[in-house]
């Protein structure tokens, strides 16, 4: 069944459509709905999880199903569950927040996870509406624990090489499957295994497996780096019996199942991420507002204030980027009819259109937990490396977020590579664009802004530098150009082989990762600059930042400088290796001159950016924007 | 049981306090707001009751449009319906304009029971609710640790000082004003979120009530708002380690009160 949406916005086409700040959504458009969630899910973390945090670390037997059915009571393993089959059926930014909020304690954030997202979502998806009447209402309160088993010892990237199989009993009653997966978080107490196994050792499919059905256990706990209170084993299937009515979906297209949870998972991981580098800079602030050397505190030190603004700045990007992605899910969400049976097809359908943005999402802001967690270590100094210290375990969790859900290398490829195939099938309009780049011409009235800073006049310059974020629009367009550039010329050399060059494909990846931050960091420091009135001041804005609009909106803008001007130096750097590993001699000069010409700016204070960014956050202790 | 809460919404604890120019108030453009706690107390004490003898609570609170967030927090929790006193400077009332709006808002509602918080985190008056059942000719108690309702009647736990307690009995209808503690706060279900959209807000503009200006004026004028000074003083005590000693705890006794 095809499904059309009314939605104006494709997938993947923030790289070459201009928005405007209102067409985004940020926090700044939070419900009070959505605060409401915010505050339940605070206050049961607070309350519940937190000051268990060591016994769930020591995985104390019961203990993590008993919160988890505590949250389901509240709702809050149900948010994507309709209400008719018991659950909560709330938007994609009320699941954001949920997340956001459990990943203080990122153990149980993964035990939240495996059941809500990954272990439930394929029966909403694409359950029987019988499968979804037994199995919803008790996944939903969290009676039934739920695992998602894919990886196996020998495939986890490489998913659709599994060796479990499945094969129908004569008389057609049921399936025997055997195998043994990998890696499956909440196995240790889960009631409920989405395994995927092959059909007659053929056809990728997918099944619900109970743990009560004979010929299913479980391995020992594996001893992991990090994430320590989520149970994570393997399962192990020895003519494991399954009643044919368990098959999730059809025989052979198990593919469809675990792909589109997987973007959902990856979504649902950046927020993740967000929320545990939220805790980490909350962290680290206070230590550094507490800890004295030399007569002071240290969060005095020009240092320690250049890595409290750089992570917070990098959050803030992150965090624009995440409800940027759930406010582009939740329109095309609300198109889809509970009642109706192709219910799952269009949610399904509805995530699927936004797959680079969840890729994008996943790489960025797993990267960007993994920067501020190990920058949170070096403030702890010598106690950050204490296990007494809470730096050294937000360090170790930090870690398997580039792991899971898909590498940060294979989500790199799948990037470029979905967003070539949506080019190629008439999806995304990226050929005109790069086409329109190479003319001189813009591709549509829409499309990015072409000229280059050089173009323009002095005059001009001076003026947009005194306008509010007008070098700063100029370098998202610039960036925009970059990435369609460095895609055009890599793409005009190895055509459809373009995937075999790995690290090229992953290059032009990163620049692509970079339009999404920054554009959705500038979109969003202009709604909060047009809402507290000073789009339209012609006053040039000073260092310290506009002196006429709120704390929080010279905060973000500082921070919107700081990472627009800072990332463009990467952008250079991955354009650059681009062209060089695409072409030679004339061809790459000319390239690199437009490059240059492309990217060319002004440089900024960032020294005093950062300071007065790290002021705000000394003052509050705490990532000081959302 | 029919019975109103009286909510009022309060800068969040963890605010960055910082003086308007005039030292009158505190800046509330940087503020973010929550519920008063000793409210989000009598709220819950309220709901118990009403889990127990039936009937319905019904939220009240004065302010300008932002205290409808503490009012959906409410209805969220499992209250009824809400009526929402539009009044600018709602925050800058002092007890007796508050209580004097509520009355008159709620005078022919008939309510059995009304609960408010013992005072607020802001002002902390703790005048609201006394000055609410003086003008609603109701009896009341204050800073309420227990409460048992029972054949039309009130059996309450008052809290006094230095760890005692009185247990006092009154008629209904009849106010109390509730302790922080009292009991365990609920925490609204994301169910219950949901709902609260479909509750009813009656909104009542606080200046098309019929009053006169002057009911409506504050009695108290805030003159002067500061912080604190911190000052430090230190003294040494002479004498052998045993004279000091005594010399130390006679003083931690009189001068500092604190043993």
């Amino acid at each position: 069944m095809e499904i059309a949406f009314k939605t104006q916005i494709p997938g993947g086409g923030f790289l070459i459509e201009e928005r405007l700040p209102e067409e985004v959504f940020t926090p700044e458009d939070f419900t009070e709905q959505h605060r409401l969630i915010a505050e339940t899910a605070e206050q049961f973390m607070r309350n519940e999880v937190l000051p268990r945090w060591e016994q769930i670390e020591r995985q104390e037997p019961g203990l993590t199903p008993r919160l988890l059915r505590q949250a389901g009571e509240l709702g809050l393993l149900s948010i994507d569950i309709p209400e008719r089959y018991g659950g909560t059926e709330m938007d994609k930014v009320s699941s954001t927040i949920v997340v956001e909020r459990f990943a203080q304690y990122a153990s149980f954030l993964a035990s939240h996870g495996a059941h809500s997202v990954i272990g439930t979502l394929p029966i909403v998806f694409f359950g029987n509406e019988e499968q979804k009447k037994k199995y919803l209402p008790r996944l939903a309160t969290g009676e039934l624990i739920a695992a998602y088993c894919l990886s196996e010892a020998e495939a986890g990237s490489d998913a659709l090489s599994i060796r479990t199989r499945a094969v129908l009993s004569p008389d057609g009653k049921h399936y025997l499957l055997n195998g043994e997966k990998m890696w499956i978080t909440n196995a240790g107490f889960a009631d409920l295994f989405i395994v995927f196994a092959k059909v007659d050792g053929e056809k990728f499919s997918c099944f619900i497996v109970e743990k009560g059905f004979p010929g299913v256990a479980t391995g020992a706990e594996e001893k992991k780096l990090g994430i320590k209170g989520s149970s994570t084993r393997t399962v192990i299937l020895e003519d494991a019996r399954v009643p044919a009515e368990n098959l999730l979906g059809e025989v052979g297209r198990g593919h469809v199942v675990a792909f589109n949870i997987l973007n959902v998972g990856r979504f649902r991981l950046a927020a993740g991420c967000i929320g545990g580098a939220k805790q980490a800079l909350q962290h680290a602030a206070g230590y550094a507002n507490q800890r004295r050397a030399f007569g002071k505190t240290i969060a005095q030190f020009g240092l320690i204030q250049e890595k409290l603004a750089e992570m917070a700045t990098r959050i803030y990007a992150g965090e624009c980027m995440i409800y940027r992605t759930a406010g582009l899910i939740d329109p095309l969400l609300a198109e889809a009819i509970p009642d109706s049976p192709a219910y799952g097809e269009q949610v399904r359908k509805a995530i699927e259109e936004y797959a680079v943005e969840c890729s994008i999402d996943k790489v960025y802001c797993s990267e960007i937990l993994d920067y501020v967690a190990d920058e949170c270590v070096q403030i702890y100094g010598g106690y950050g490396y204490h296990q007494d210290y809470p730096a050294e375990r937000a360090y170790r969790d930090a870690r398997i977020n580039r792991i899971f859900e898909g590498t940060s290398e294979i989500n790199r490829l799948l990037i470029t590579g979905m967003l070539l195939k949506r080019a190629a099938s008439g999806r995304l309009g990226l050929r005109a664009a790069i086409e329109g780049l190479f003319q001189g011409s813009p591709a549509s009235g829409r499309s990015t802004e072409a000229r280059s800073m050089e173009e323009r006049s002095t005059e001009e310059r001076n003026t947009e530098a005194a306008s509010l974020l007008g070098t700063e629009k100029h370098l998202v367009a610039a960036v925009k150009k970059t990435a369609l550039l460095v895609a055009g010329v890599a793409y005009q050399k190895f055509a459809d082989s373009l995937a075999d060059q790995q690290e090229i494909t992953a290059a032009i990846s990163d620049i692509v990762m970079e339009v999404f931050a920054m554009e959705s960091a500038l979109l969003r420091a202009g709604k909060m600059a047009a809402r507290s009135g000073v789009q339209s001041s012609p006053q040039p804005i000073p260092d310290s930042g506009p002196q006429t609009v709120d704390d929080k909106t010279a905060h973000v803008l500082a921070m919107t400088r700081l990472f627009l001007h800072s990332r463009m130096d990467w952008v250079e750097q991955r354009a650059r290796t681009v062209l060089a590993g695409a072409i030679t001699g004339d061809a790459l000069r000319r390239q690199l001159a437009t490059l240059q010409q492309v990217t060319r700016r002004e440089a900024v204070d960032t020294i005093a950016l950062r300071r007065q960014i790290a002021a705000r956050i000394i003052q509050k202790g705490k990532y000081a924007a959302g | 049981m029919k019975i109103m809460v009286c909510i009022k919404q309060v800068p969040a604890k963890d605010s960055t306090l910082r003086l308007t120019e005039d030292s009158t108030w505190i800046r509330e453009q940087d503020l973010s707001y929550e519920i008063n706690e000793p409210d989000a107390y009598a709220l819950e004490e309220a709901l118990r009751l009403k889990e127990k003898h039936g009937g319905e609570v019904v939220v009240c609170s004065v302010g300008p449009d932002r205290v409808q967030q503490v009012i959906r927090e409410a209805l969220a929790k499992g209250a009824d319906r809400a009526i929402h006193l539009v009044a600018d400077g709602g925050s800058r009332l002092d007890s007796y304009p508050a209580a004097r709006l509520m009355a008159e808002a709620v005078r022919r509602e008939g309510f059995d029971l009304i609960c408010t918080g013992l005072q607020s985190d802001d002002l902390g008056f703790a005048q609201t609710g006394v000055v609410l059942a003086e003008l609603l000719g109701l009896p009341h108690a204050t800073i309420i640790m227990e409460v048992q309702a029972e054949d039309g009647r009130l059996k309450v736990k008052r809290e006094l000082e230095g760890g005692w307690f009185q247990w006092v009995q009154m008629p209904l209808p009849a106010l109390l004003t509730i302790q922080s503690g009292i009991n365990k706060l609920r925490y609204a279900t994301l169910k219950g979120i949901k709902q609260a959209k479909s509750k009813e807000i009656r909104r009542v503009i606080a200046t098309e009530l019929g009053l006169k200006a002057e009911e409506l004026a504050g009695r108290q004028k805030l003159h002067r708002v500061y912080v604190p000074v911190k000052t430090k003083q230190t003294e040494f005590i002479d004498g052998s380690p045993k004279e000091a000693a005594a010399k130390l705890v006679e003083k931690l006794q009189r001068d500092a009160r604190v043993l």
